[in-house]
């Protein structure tokens, strides 16, 4: 399902879906036909634009707020031209994983893109480098967040980004197991309950602040 | 002189003619006509009163549109309460400045003259002058000696009271009253609002135009040259390609850079703590941001939003701080803002800061900017703004 006002856009995201071999099943160019479609039928992932007509402002964002609402099961990834953690909370508020937020421009990392997707629909959280930067940025110093050493708290933006551990770890050019020890420490440190996908909680935890 | 008398002239004649032809309709209209009558008075007298004192009388009449047609115009003039007291001070000025003062300037005239000619007439016959009574050439002679001076004092002084006086009224009657100057005021305000809100909703529309039209593009570039790298083997070709998919990336970074510059997105959708949060995050030295403001007017926000901004680049640029804060509250209906680093001060608006414009479009919200930054440091820039429109 895809949303997005620009017609080049929509051509160009479908044709990268296309070879991917996903389904488009619809294409729009408004939020409101995409609430509509949505709720007719609901697909597996819905791919939005966070500003759409009628008022060009941040229509695409609230329908993935209402779809979230209504319509938990379906994983959500908002692209945007211009991305800011501001904009974050209104899709975290009801959140509980299966959502995504980039730049357009990562669309064009083709391979890149699709794994966002994939994560995005098993119920990950994928959230932009650029996002989590400015989150980094913001060092908060109250919050669960706290307990954490500067490591596990870069550990946890790689997390954010919708890394895996082999990723994270040649990322910060450290083992595999290191990397391990570390997420441990800090689902230990947010008291993250058993059962729940961890994983997706303490990105949450992360992102919410 | 000549003014009242035709003034009253005028009047008269006019209100005879259409208090004749009340019982029929032309005659009412030309009553209605008569604060025009008034306005024309108004006019000419003021360029008189132009001629005589050094700062004339400024105009009491709104400022029209150019657009408005002729009788509009007149329509408007008509009903302004200007026009009226042009009219009644036509008026006065017909029935008794201007016989008043032809009678002292009569006597006046009179008494000098015979006083002049004094010698002449009492050569020959007896003149009576007061308690005197003049018969010879050289009592006439002693007389205009002795009075003549008095006299042409005495009555010049009179006739200058009488100018003054009527100088004074004609600046009571046709100049702006107080309301007036105040409605001026206000319209000169609204003028410059109308101005930063048209900045605004420039500023908008350049945004839309680049996230429609540009960016659109540029995000299709990308996409399409990530497409290409997919299916290129390794070689000379593919490394141009992503060459070329990093360019077209950089020049949307850069875009986005200058669309914030231009009319940055957040502060429209999330309002003023959001944007200066983002613009805090982006500077290489820590800035702790506090604000605890609701939603405010648009050209607001992007005045404030702007200050800061600005302010912080400078800090970055020019303060060798180590970290900065930014604080911002309303109190009584006034958004108050400060921007406090811990570097060298030194620093001053005007001379290149960039902050001269923003001064520019504060003051057109009727809001102020201070900077206090000695030498040495630290420097501390507070911003004061209302936080309605037209204020």
């Amino acid at each position: 399902m895809l949303a997005e006002d620009s017609l080049l856009l929509r051509e160009g995201l479908a044709s990268i879906l296309d070879r991917a071999g996903h389904d488009v099943r619809d294409s729009v160019g408004d939020a409101d036909t995409l609430l509509a479609v949505v709720r007719k039928e609901p697909p597996d992932v819905v791919i939005t634009d966070v500003r759409m007509p009628p008022g060009h402002s941040d229509e695409g964002l609230r329908a993935a707020a209402a779809i979230r609402a209504e319509l938990p099961a379906i994983g959500i990834l908002v692209l945007s031209q211009y991305v800011a953690d501001a904009y974050l909370s209104t899709l975290l508020e009801t959140t509980t994983g299966g959502i995504g937020y980039l730049l357009k421009d990562r669309v064009g990392h083709v391979t890149e893109f699709l794994e966002s997707l994939d994560r995005v629909a098993n119920g990950g959280t994928v959230v932009d480098p650029e996002v989590v930067r400015q989150l980094l940025a913001r060092r908060r110093n109250d919050g669960p967040l706290a307990a954490l050493t500067p490591r596990e708290l870069e550990v946890l933006a790689l997390m954010a980004e919708g890394r895996v551990n082999a990723s994270i770890a040649e990322q910060l050019v450290v083992s595999e197991a290191a990397v391990r020890k570390h997420v441990g420490n800090i689902f230990a440190k947010l008291r993250l309950e058993e059962g729940l996908d961890r994983r997706v909680s303490a990105v949450l935890t992360y992102l919410r602040g | 002189m000549p003014v009242g008398a035709t003034a009253i002239g005028v009047l008269v004649g006019l209100a005879a003619l259409s208090a004749l032809l009340s019982p029929i309709l032309i005659g009412i209209l030309m009553l209605t006509a008569f604060p025009l009558i008034g306005a024309a008075i108004g006019w000419m007298e003021r360029w008189r009163a132009g001629l005589m004192l050094v700062d004339g009388i400024s105009s009491p009449h709104a400022q029209l549109p150019i657009a408005l047609s002729l009788k509009q115009r007149l329509s408007f003039r008509r009903r302004e309460q200007a026009s009226m007291r042009a009219l009644g001070y036509g008026f006065v000025l017909g029935v008794l400045i201007w016989p008043l003062s032809a009678l002292f300037a009569g006597i006046s005239a009179t008494i000098l003259l015979t006083t002049l000619a004094a010698p002449i007439i009492a050569a020959d016959d007896e003149l009576g002058m007061g308690p005197w009574t003049l018969d010879t050439a050289g009592e006439g002679l002693l007389f205009l000696v002795l009075f003549g001076p008095v006299f042409y004092v005495f009555s010049s002084y009179l006739l200058g009271v009488i100018a003054g006086a009527e100088a004074s009224l004609a600046k009571a009657m046709l100049g702006p009253r107080q309301e007036e100057l105040q409605r001026n005021l206000a319209e000169l305000r609204r003028s410059r609002l109308d101005l930063v809100d048209a900045f605004e909703t420039e500023r908008a529309r350049i945004e839309r135009h680049l996230h429609d039209g540009v960016q659109q593009r540029l995000v299709g570039l990308t996409m399409t040259l990530g497409l290409a790298e997919l299916d290129l083997p390794d070689g000379e070709g593919r490394r141009l390609v992503v060459k070329a998919h990093s360019e077209a990336e950089a020049a949307l970074a850069d875009l986005r850079a200058a669309v914030r510059g231009i009319h940055p997105r957040v502060l429209v959708d999330h309002g003023l703590e959001a944007a200066v949060r983002e613009v805090a995050d982006r500077m290489p030295l820590p800035v702790t941001v506090q604000l605890s403001t609701t939603r405010l007017p648009p050209p607001i926000e992007a005045a404030a939003y702007f200050v800061v901004s600005e302010a912080l680049a400078n800090v970055a640029k020019h303060a060798q701080a180590t970290k900065c804060e930014v604080s911002g509250w309303v109190d009584r209906e006034r958004l108050v803002i400060t921007i406090q680093d811990d570097g060298i001060g030194g620093a001053r608006l005007g001379a290149g800061t960039g902050l001269t414009g923003l001064v520019t479009r504060l003051d057109a919200l009727g809001g102020t900017l201070d900077v206090d930054s000695p030498p040495g440091g630290p420097t501390r820039l507070r911003m004061e703004c209302p936080c309605r429109l037209g204020d």
